[in-house]
């Protein structure tokens, strides 16, 4: 099998919004793709598709040789699924909510304990595995919910939002789990909003508006999006000159970070073009996946108008 | 297999942890059954009653004897206008008026008939219904004692003998202690299902559980299995303060009695899971069951008897489970029948029980949106 995921025009209409628009995803069994974009975009939707808890409005896919619409059982028998609410039992303890997943997924009673304890060394939760839920921090809480999600080994695992609401030191430990996992040959599918996190990704699906924009790892993504040369330069009004400056010959694409402007150039040469806007000298930058999504975005946005 | 006993396991921990709704479920029989098993008396008893006797006889004092004699009216007021009588009526302070009018002595002593005025208030029925009949009674004994003074060999030409089986003498607890006790177990485990799916919806659990390999019906059994054991649970506890406090006697077999009401406990389980299937959140549960309860109690023919109403709402109390389970309990408690007696009954509330946990079961779907 060369893909886990493939879809081929998955889309799925609530009426007559379009929350998943013809959207072709291939990803490779070991891979950590990060479903990026805004809230809306349509990255949840996508998910629960892929989850097998929705069913598509057309278009085809399949997930680990299963199909969306006829074999989604099957699908449930071999994936992780963790969403943005922690779905913990607030009234069981650590190893509780674990045993009743261990149970749900009907692992053999001998290797169960062992599992557990695996789940619990995983999760970092040595010294609370008698605590109830509702008295964990939210880190705890969401290294939990990912243990549950994980406990039957599966082979995909699908994690919305995991880390909305935690703190970024959490974050990171949390995403080097998800790297374990990785390497142990598991598909991930993880949806974020944080950049940062995204970037540490081996592939990006940048999702707007219920359309994927752009499937590629980051490095792929900025060669291809950030032709010419990313300068940033620092403005007293940069509101203003957003828009003058995007209107200056030899300028490919610009955007607002606070009160500083990315600018890019067709030619490193032109910098002079922009030095008189900035009140210091411009600043040769690499491209930030921000600046690929944010040109991504106005592409699209640019299309329609 | 594996997969139930893991929802029976975690819905066992959690009502364990919930020590609030334990307590009530075990208080609850026991509080309400006292309250409401010494509160509830349709036989009304000491009305008080307002005496205005124009007569002043010994034949009139020996009529007003004959009243309060009875036990049901106590002579609470005596006034010498008719005015008075409505004033006292009016006001609420009696609920019986008894006029005696100047004549009577006179009447009863030229083989007349003797009138005697009773007012009665009949804003509240029951209270006025056992002020007639004992009043009408009281008249007709007085009457039959007259005529055998009069006329010593006669015998009267009728002789009906009643005989009241099962509750001879009339205690009102026996016939609604069995009903309350019903009453009780179906709202427990109503109100606690209809929570039961629609709780898990709330907190988000449900999405987890949808995504995982567990059946519906897996999920329905392990959710009502606990319940059905905490059903039997207070129903114990019910039975216990019935035959204490209440001394309602157990004439059929308690076996019989265990086994029967498992059929009404899942039945009132389905019930309670298809709420919870179709409610969104907890309140609209919590108003749905409250929306299908109290017709139930009031149409099964725990208060008032179903023969006296209205055929449409005569059929309509079909569909009650508490309507069978009244039949089977107070068969087996009062009656000491069995099940061959109850064979209907208990096939109703088996087809009711298949039914609704085969909707909730369908309803319940996998899927989101």
């Amino acid at each position: 099998m060369e893909y886990t995921i493939t879809t081929c025009n998955l889309t799925k209409k609530f009426g007559d919004f379009t929350a998943v628009d013809h959207v072709n995803l291939n990803i490779k069994p070991g891979e950590i793709c990060a479903f990026l974009g805004p809230n809306g975009a349509g990255k949840t939707t996508a998910i629960r598709m892929l989850c097998g808890i929705l069913e598509p409005s057309c278009g085809s896919g399949s997930v680990l040789g299963y199909d969306l619409y006829k074999d989604t059982e099957s699908i449930k028998q071999n994936l992780g699924y963790m969403s943005q609410k922690f779905s913990l039992y607030q009234d069981l303890n650590v190893i509780e909510n674990l045993d009743f997943y261990a149970g749900i997924y009907s692992i053999d009673k001998n290797i169960r304990k062992i599992r557990i304890e695996e789940m619990i060394c995983l999760a970092d939760l040595q010294g609370s595995e008698l605590e109830l839920v509702v008295n964990l921090s939210q880190g705890f809480k969401q290294r939990l919910a990912l243990a549950c999600a994980i406990i039957s080994d599966p082979e995909i695992i699908f994690l919305d939002e995991p880390t909305s609401g935690v703190s970024p030191a959490v974050r990171r430990s949390f995403f080097n789990i998800i790297q374990e996992q990785a390497g142990k040959g598991k598909t991930i599918i993880i949806s974020t909003h944080f950049m940062d996190e995204a970037e540490r990704c081996g592939q990006i699906a940048f999702f707007n508006e219920g359309k994927l924009l752009a499937l590629d790892n980051p490095d792929n993504l900025k060669k291809e999006f950030i032709r010419g040369s990313l300068f940033r330069i620092e403005v007293d009004n940069p509101v203003l000159l957003l828009d003058k400056i995007s209107k200056l010959p030899g300028v490919k694409d610009t955007s607002m970070h606070g009160r500083t402007l990315h600018v890019t150039l067709e030619e490193k040469a032109n910098v002079d073009i922009i030095t008189g806007y900035s009140r210091t000298i411009p600043e040769a930058i690499d491209p930030s996946l921000e600046d690929v999504f944010l040109v991504l975005a106005r592409r699209r946005g640019d299309q329609t108008s | 297999m594996s997969r139930i006993l893991s929802v029976i396991k975690k819905e066992y921990i959690q009502m364990r942890r919930d020590r609030i709704t334990l307590a009530l479920i075990f208080m609850l029989p026991l509080v309400q059954m006292l309250l409401f098993g010494y509160a509830i008396q349709t036989e009304v008893k000491h009305i008080p009653t307002v005496v205005m006797d124009q007569s002043l006889s010994s034949e009139s004092r020996d009529m007003i004897e004959s009243f309060s004699a009875s036990g049901y009216f106590d002579v609470a007021y005596t006034v010498d206008s008719y005015d008075a009588v409505t004033a006292s009526i009016d006001s609420g302070k009696a609920q019986v008026g008894i006029i005696i009018p100047p004549d009577f002595t006179r009447k009863l002593q030229r083989n007349e008939s003797a009138s005697i005025q009773v007012l009665v208030d009949a804003s509240d029925n029951m209270v006025a219904n056992q002020a007639i009949a004992t009043a009408n009674s009281i008249g007709l004994l007085k009457s039959q004692e007259i005529m055998v003074k009069n006329m010593p060999s006669s015998t009267l030409p009728y002789d009906v003998r009643v005989r009241p089986w099962y509750n001879p003498d009339g205690i009102t607890a026996y016939y609604m202690v069995p009903a309350i006790l019903g009453i009780i177990l179906t709202m427990t485990m109503v109100i606690i299902t209809a929570l039961a799916i629609v709780r898990e919806r709330e907190l988000g659990t449900l999405e987890q559980l949808i995504v995982t390999p567990l059946k519906p019906y897996e999920l329905m059994l392990g959710k009502i299995i606990p319940y059905i054991v905490l059903g039997y649970l207070q129903i114990t506890v019910a039975l216990l303060v019935a035959s204490f406090f209440f001394h309602v006697p157990i004439r059929g077999s308690l076996l019989e009695l265990y086994f029967l009401t498992l059929f009404f406990i899942t039945a009132s389980l389905g019930l309670g899971l298809t709420i919870s299937n179709v409610a969104q959140n907890q309140t609209q549960a919590f108003q749905m069951a409250f929306f299908v309860m109290l017709p139930s109690i009031l149409l099964s023919g725990f208060m008032f008897p179903r023969q006296a109403m209205p055929k449409i709402i005569y059929y309509l109390s079909f569909f009650i489970p508490l309507t069978y389970y009244l039949d089977i309990i107070r068969g087996i408690m009062l009656k000491g029948i069995g099940f061959s007696y109850l064979i209907g009954q208990v096939t109703a509330l088996l087809v009711f029980s298949l039914l609704m946990l085969g909707v909730s079961t369908a309803k319940f779907k996998k899927k989101l949106g």
